[in-house]
C-alpha cells in the first residue's frame, strides 16, 4: 500500500498569521512561496474574515486556489524560542512559478526541523567530535579550537596546500552570497587555498567555461524568452523533471501555443505561431513525451543521439546554417570575432555528421531548418538554446559547450527577445568570493591528490562525495583508509589533553592520515569519515539571497530557527577565522594572524554586507531591507540602480550587443570533433554491453540529503532506479524491483530495475547521487582538460543481486509518461 | 467536469453527517472570548456513510464515476479484476479514489489501459492498483483513496479518505 499521511484537516492559516518571502531552497528555478506562521494555540476560521486568504474556506476550492495547501506544506517549527504553526505555500504572485509547487518545494514545510513532529530529526544539532570511538557532541569553542589548532599545525608543516577543502559555490540551501562569502573569504582572502573544489566536480572549475571564454556568460536570457521563442532547442535537459516550474509556467504556454498573444505584442507585425521544440537526449525523458503532448509530434523533434556525439551535431548545424546563408550577419560584424574561422574549423558533411550522431541527414537538416531558415517576410528566427547535464556532465564538456554556443552566435540569438543560449541550471546561483585566479587553470584535480595520500586537513561544506563524485568506490576506500588512521590515533589518549591529542593528529597526518572535517546540516556518508562535524543552518533559518536561472536575486527570510546550535555557514566560516587568528598569535605569528581579521560579523546581514553588497557587481544597490520590499519578484541581477523604492535590474544580458571581453566581442570557437574525448571512455564503451546513463528524478533532490528522511519519498524511491529495457531484462532474467548490481572496472554499486519500454536496448539510465545506490561508483577518473568529469558515457554491466526485496513490493512500476 | 453526468444520485448519499459539528467546532473555539468554555471537537472529522452503488453496477475495468464525501469532492469507482491494496469485494478488487488531482485540483482521466489516473494539468499520473501510488508528478501526496465497505446487499459504502482532499482544509466541509 502506498504511503498515506491519513490527515483528514489541517490548521486555518489566521488572518492576522505572520508573513516570510521565501525562495525555494533546491533547484535552479527558485519558486516563489510565503511562509505563514502563527501560535500554536491559535487558529484560523473557515469565514473570510477569519482567515489569511480572505476566503469561505467551508467551501470546496477550484483547481488552482490559492486557499488550500497540502500536509507536506504544513509543520510546527520553533520560531524565536517558541513553537509555532507554520505553512510554506507556492506564492502565486511570483512571476517564476505563478503559484505552482513542485513535488521538492511544496514539501519544505516538511522537511523543516520538527522536534514536535518528528520531521527531519537527522539535522545535526551539536557540534561533533571523534571522542572514545564515536562522535559525540560538544561546543562550538571546543570543537572549532580543535579544527583550528590542526589547521594551523598543518598548514605550519605543509603550507595552505596542506588545507584541502570541498565547498559548495552555488545559491540556495547549502549555498547563498553570505555562505560562499564567508567560506570565499577564509580561503582565498585569508589564505590562498589552491587544493579546493566543488559540491560535484573534483575540482575548483566551471562547468560551462567555453561559453565564459567566448564572452557569453551562460545565464544571458529570461524566463518569458521561453514564452517568446519560435523554437526552444534543449539539449541534455530533461526540464520536466529538473526545472519543473520553468518548464511548466514558461515553456508549455508557448508549446500550448498560449503565449501567441505576448508574441504579437512583443514582435508586431512579425510572424509568430505556436513555439517548437527540438530536443537532444539519448533517452525519450518524460519532458519529451510532454512537449508531444502539448504541441503534437509534428512540433517537436526529439533527436536521440548516440551518446556523446552532440558535438557533431552542433558542428553540422553551423556548417549547415551558415551554407545556407541563414546566419545573422549583421551581428556577427557588430558584435563577434572568428566566424568564418570556426565555420573552417568545424566543417562536417551532413552525412558524416548522420553516421556520428546516429541520426538521419534529414533530421540533421530539418532541426537546422527549424533553427535558423527564415520566418515569412524574411524575417529571423528566434531560436532559444538551453542545456544542462547531458551536456555540461557529457562528452567533451569544453568544445561541445562552445559548439552550442557558436550556433546561437552565428543565428544572432543572445540578448535578443524569444533567444538566450543558456544553461538550465541545477541549484540556485550565489557566488560571491575574492579572486579565485591562484587555483590556476587547469585547477588541481582534489580527488585524485587526495587518494594519492596528499593533504593533511580536508574542510568539507555541504558537500559529500560519497555520493556525489567520480571514481567514488576508490576514492571511498583511500578516503577511509587515510581518516582512520587519524581515529585511531585519537584513541589512542585522553580527549581532554589537547596538546596530546593535536600531537597524536599531526603523528597519524605524518604517516599520511587525513583530518577532516564536516560542515553540513544533516550526518552524511562522507561524515562517517570525518573527525569533526560542524552542524549548520539551512535557508529558512538564517536570512538568505540566491538568484536564479534567469539571475532574478531574492532574500528568503529567516521564518524559524536553526536547529540546537546549528549556525550560518558564513558564521561558521567566520568562527574558524577567528579561531585560527587566535592560535596563530598564540604561536607568535603576527602578520600571518592578521590575515584573518575581519570576520567579526555577528550576523548573516554582516556577511552580505561585506561580501556581496559591498564586492559585486551592482551590489552598492542591494541590501536586505530593499530585497524585503522587492518580495518573491525581487530583480535581475545585476542591479543598476535603486530608484523609486525599488532595485532597477537587467531583464537579458548582451542586449547591447556587447559581450564580456576586452574588446566587447563575442568570440566564436573552434570545436573539431575528437571522438570519445575522456581518457579511457573508448575502450570502456568496446568493453561493456550497457551504457548506464544517469540523471535526476522529480521527485528527489539532490543526492537526498533531506529526501531520505522523508517517508513520502523513500516510499516511492526506496532505492535508486535503473530503468532497463524489457528485452535487456528478460536476457538478465531480471523482474521488476529486483536489486542489480552495475559494475565495471571503476566499482559497482545497485539499483533497483524499472521496466521502460521506451529505453533503447542496452541503454539504461540510473538515478544519480543516491545514498542507496552511488552511481559514481561505476564513473571513470576521465576527465576534460579543464577537470571536468564525464558522469553520463559510462559503460557497464549488470548482474541479479536479489529478487525485490520487501520495501520495494509495493511500488508501481508503471510508465513514468502521461498518458491522456 | 465530464465526471459529472455519470455521478450517482446525490439523494441518495447522506452529506456532512459530522461536518457541520466540526467546522462550526473549529469556528467556535477560535472565536469565544478568553472567559467561555471552549468547545469540545473530535480528533478527526466524522465521515458519513455513503453508499456510492453495488457491486452490479460494476463491469471489469470500467470507471463508475461517484462523489465523496459530498458532491463537490468527484472520485470513482473500479473493479479492477485482481487483488489490490485496499480493495473491498469477494474479489478484493474494487476500489475507489478521488479524482481532483492532489497537486493543483484538475480533474484526473482515467486510462483503462495502464489502469491509471493521469492528470492533464501537469501530467502527474496515479496507479490504481497500488493504492493511488503516484507514478510520476508533482503532488505531494499519494491520491486519496476511499475505505470501502460492501454489505450483504452488495451496496459498496464508502466511509473514510486516508489523505486530505485538494482543495478543501477539512475532508469534511
Amino acid at each position: 500500500m502506498a504511503y498515506k499521511r491519513q490527515i483528514d484537516r489541517l490548521p486555518i492559516v489566521p488572518k492576522d498569521a505572520k508573513e516570510f518571502n521565501v525562495t525555494c531552497h533546491y533547484c535552479i528555478v527558485g519558486c516563489g512561496y510565503k511562509a505563514y506562521t502563527w501560535p500554536t494555540n491559535k487558529q484560523g476560521g473557515t469565514a473570510a474574515d477569519q482567515n489569511k486568504f480572505g476566503t469561505d474556506l467551508s467551501k470546496q476550492q477550484g483547481a488552482e486556489t490559492e486557499a488550500w495547501y497540502s500536509p507536506s506544506m504544513y509543520n510546527i517549527v520553533r520560531q524565536n524560542g517558541n513553537d509555532v504553526h507554520i505553512v510554506i505555500k507556492p506564492d502565486k504572485d511570483c512571476v517564476v512559478n505563478s503559484g505552482l509547487g513542485s513535488v521538492r518545494g511544496a514539501r519544505m514545510a516538511e522537511m523543516s526541523y520538527s522536534q514536535q513532529r518528528n520531521t527531519q530529526l537527522q539535522r545535526l544539532t551539536d557540534p561533533m567530535v571523534w571522542r572514545y570511538g564515536q562522535m559525540q557532541p560538544t561546543g562550538w569553542d571546543d570543537a572549532l579550537d580543535l579544527v583550528a589548532r590542526v589547521t594551523v599545525a598543518v598548514i605550519n608543516d605543509m603550507g595552505e596546500d596542506g588545507l584541502f577543502v570541498s565547498a559548495f559555490d552555488h545559491g540556495g540551501a547549502g549555498g547563498g552570497y553570505e555562505n560562499t562569502w564567508g567560506t570565499g573569504k577564509l580561503y582565498f582572502g585569508a589564505m590562498k587555498v589552491k587544493n579546493i573544489r566543488i559540491h560535484n566536480r573534483p575540482a575548483y572549475n566551471s562547468e560551462v567555461h567555453a561559453t565564459r571564454d567566448m564572452g557569453v556568460g551562460e545565464l544571458n536570457n529570461c524566463y518569458e524568452d521561453a514564452e517568446l521563442a519560435d523554437t526552444i532547442v534543449a539539449v541534455g535537459t530533461n526540464a520536466l523533471e529538473t526545472q519543473t516550474n520553468y518548464f511548466l509556467n514558461h515553456w508549455v504556454p508557448n508549446l500550448r501555443g498560449t503565449s501567441v498573444d505576448k508574441k504579437k505584442a512583443e514582435f508586431g507585425s512579425e510572424p509568430v505561431e505556436r513555439g517548437k521544440i527540438v530536443i537532444v537526449d539519448p533517452r525519450r525523458t518524460v519532458t519529451v513525451n510532454a512537449c508531444e503532448v502539448e504541441a503534437g509530434k509534428d512540433n517537436v523533434m526529439h533527436l536521440a543521439i548516440n551518446s556523446g556525439t552532440d558535438l557533431a551535431l552542433f558542428n553540422a548545424w553551423l556548417t549547415y546554417i551558415a551554407g545556407k546563408g541563414w546566419t545573422d550577419k549583421a551581428f556577427i560584424d557588430a558584435s563577434t570575432k572568428n566566424f568564418d574561422k570556426a565555420v573552417a574549423a568545424n566543417k562536417v558533411s551532413l552525412e558524416d555528421a548522420a553516421k556520428l550522431t546516429g541520426l538521419t541527414v534529414d533530421q540533421i537538416q530539418k532541426s537546422a531548418e527549424w533553427i535558423a531558415q527564415p520566418k515569412a517576410g524574411n524575417a529571423r528566427r528566434r531560436t532559444m538554446f538551453a542545456y544542462e547535464k547531458g551536456l555540461i556532465w557529457g562528452n567533451d564538456n569544453y568544445r561541445t559547450n562552445g559548439a552550442l554556443v557558436n550556433v546561437a552566435l552565428a543565428t544572432g540569438n543572445i540578448g535578443r527577445p524569444g533567444g538566450g543560449c543558456v544553461r538550465m541550471g541545477g541549484h540556485q546561483e550565489g557566488y560571491s568570493r575574492p579572486s579565485d585566479a591562484h587555483v590556476g587553470r587547469p585547477a588541481a584535480y582534489v580527488d585524485k591528490l587526495l587518494i594519492s595520500g596528499k593533504g593533511g586537513v580536508h574542510h568539507i561544506w555541504g558537500c559529500d562525495h560519497y555520493k556525489t563524485t567520480l571514481n567514488a568506490f576508490k576514492f571511498k576506500q583511500a578516503y577511509k583508509k587515510r581518516t582512520d588512521m587519524v581515529k585511531d590515533a585519537m584513541m589512542s589518549v585522553p580527549y581532554g589533553d589537547r596538546t596530546a591529542m593535536v600531537n597524536a593528529i599531526v603523528g597519524a597526518i605524518k604517516k599520511g592520515g587525513l583530518f577532516a572535517v564536516d560542515v553540513d546540516i544533516v550526518p552524511t556518508k562522507i561524515g562517517e569519515a570525518c573527525h569533526v562535524w560542524l552542524p549548520a543552518a539551512t535557508s529558512g533559518e538564517a536570512n538568505l539571497t540566491s538568484m536564479n536561472g534567469e539571475r532574478r536575486m531574492r532574500l528568503t527570510e529567516k521564518y524559524m530557527d536553526p536547529p540546537g546550535q546549528a549556525m550560518p555557514d558564513s558564521l561558521i566560516a567566520a568562527r574558524i577565522a577567528n579561531n585560527m587568528e587566535r592560535v596563530l598569535r598564540e604561536q607568535g605569528k603576527g602578520q600571518y594572524a592578521d590575515k584573518f581579521k575581519g570576520f567579526d560579523w555577528k550576523t548573516e546581514e554582516d556577511a552580505f554586507m561585506d561580501g556581496y553588497h559591498g564586492h559585486e557587481a551592482g551590489g552598492e544597490f542591494v541590501t536586505y531591507e530593499r530585497l524585503r520590499a522587492m518580495g518573491t519578484n525581487g530583480f535581475q541581477e545585476p542591479a543598476t540602480d535603486f530608484k523609486d523604492g525599488k532595485i532597477v535590474g537587467t531583464k537579458r544580458l548582451f542586449a547591447d550587443g556587447k559581450f564580456k571581453s576586452k574588446d566587447g566581442k563575442a568570440t566564436f570557437m573552434e570545436t573539431q570533433w575528437r571522438g570519445l574525448q575522456a581518457p579511457g571512455k573508448e575502450d570502456e564503451r568496446k568493453k561493456w554491453p550497457f551504457l548506464v546513463n544517469n540523471g535526476r528524478a522529480n521527485i528527489t533532490w539532490q543526492n537526498a540529503y533531506l529526501d531520505q528522511d522523508n517517508e513520502f519519498v523513500m516510499d516511492r524511491m526506496p532505492y535508486p532506479y535503473i530503468q532497463m529495457n524489457p528485452d535487456d531484462m528478460s536476457e538478465l532474467k531480471l523482474k521488476q524491483g529486483d536489486l542489480v548490481e552495475v559494475y565495471n572496472e571503476n566499482g559497482s554499486t545497485q539499483a533497483m530495475v524499472y521496466p521502460t519500454p521506451t529505453a533503447k536496448r542496452k541503454q539504461t539510465f540510473m538515478l544519480f547521487a543516491n545514498p542507496n545506490g552511488v552511481q559514481g561508483n561505476v564513473v571513470s577518473p576521465g576527465v576534460n582538460e579543464f577537470v571536468i568529469p564525464n558522469y553520463k558515457q559510462t559503460w557497464g554491466n549488470i548482474r541479479k543481486l536479489a529478487d525485490a526485496p520487501e520495501g520495494v513490493k509495493h511500488l508501481s512500476f508503471k510508465s513514468l509518461d502521461y498518458t491522456a | 467536469m465530464s465526471h459529472c453526468d455519470k455521478m450517482v444520485d446525490a439523494g441518495r448519499r447522506r452529506f456532512l453527517g459530522g461536518a457541520g459539528f466540526a467546522a462550526a467546532g473549529a469556528a467556535v473555539a477560535t472565536m469565544v472570548p478568553v472567559q467561555a468554555k471552549a468547545a469540545p471537537g473530535a480528533a478527526r472529522v466524522d465521515y458519513p456513510s455513503n453508499r456510492l452503488a453495488n457491486i452490479s453496477d460494476l463491469k471489469p475495468n470500467e470507471p463508475v464515476t461517484v462523489a465523496y464525501p459530498d458532491t463537490d469532492a468527484p472520485g470513482v469507482l473500479l473493479k479492477l479484476g485482481k487483488r489490490v491494496p485496499g480493495g473491498v469485494g469477494a474479489d478484493g478488487d474494487i476500489v475507489g479514489f478521488s479524482t481532483t488531482c492532489p497537486h493543483k485540483g484538475f480533474p484526473l482521466n482515467y486510462n483503462a489501459g495502464d489502469k491509471t489516473l493521469n492528470c492533464p494539468g501537469h501530467y502527474s499520473r496515479f496507479d490504481c492498483e497500488s493504492g493511488g501510488q503516484q507514478v510520476w508528478g508533482h503532488a505531494t501526496q499519494n491520491l486519496p483513496q476511499y475505505a470501502l465497505r460492501v454489505d450483504d446487499k452488495g451496496d459498496i459504502y464508502a466511509e473514510g479518505v486516508d489523505e486530505l482532499l485538494y482543495g478543501r482544509l477539512s475532508n469534511v466541509l
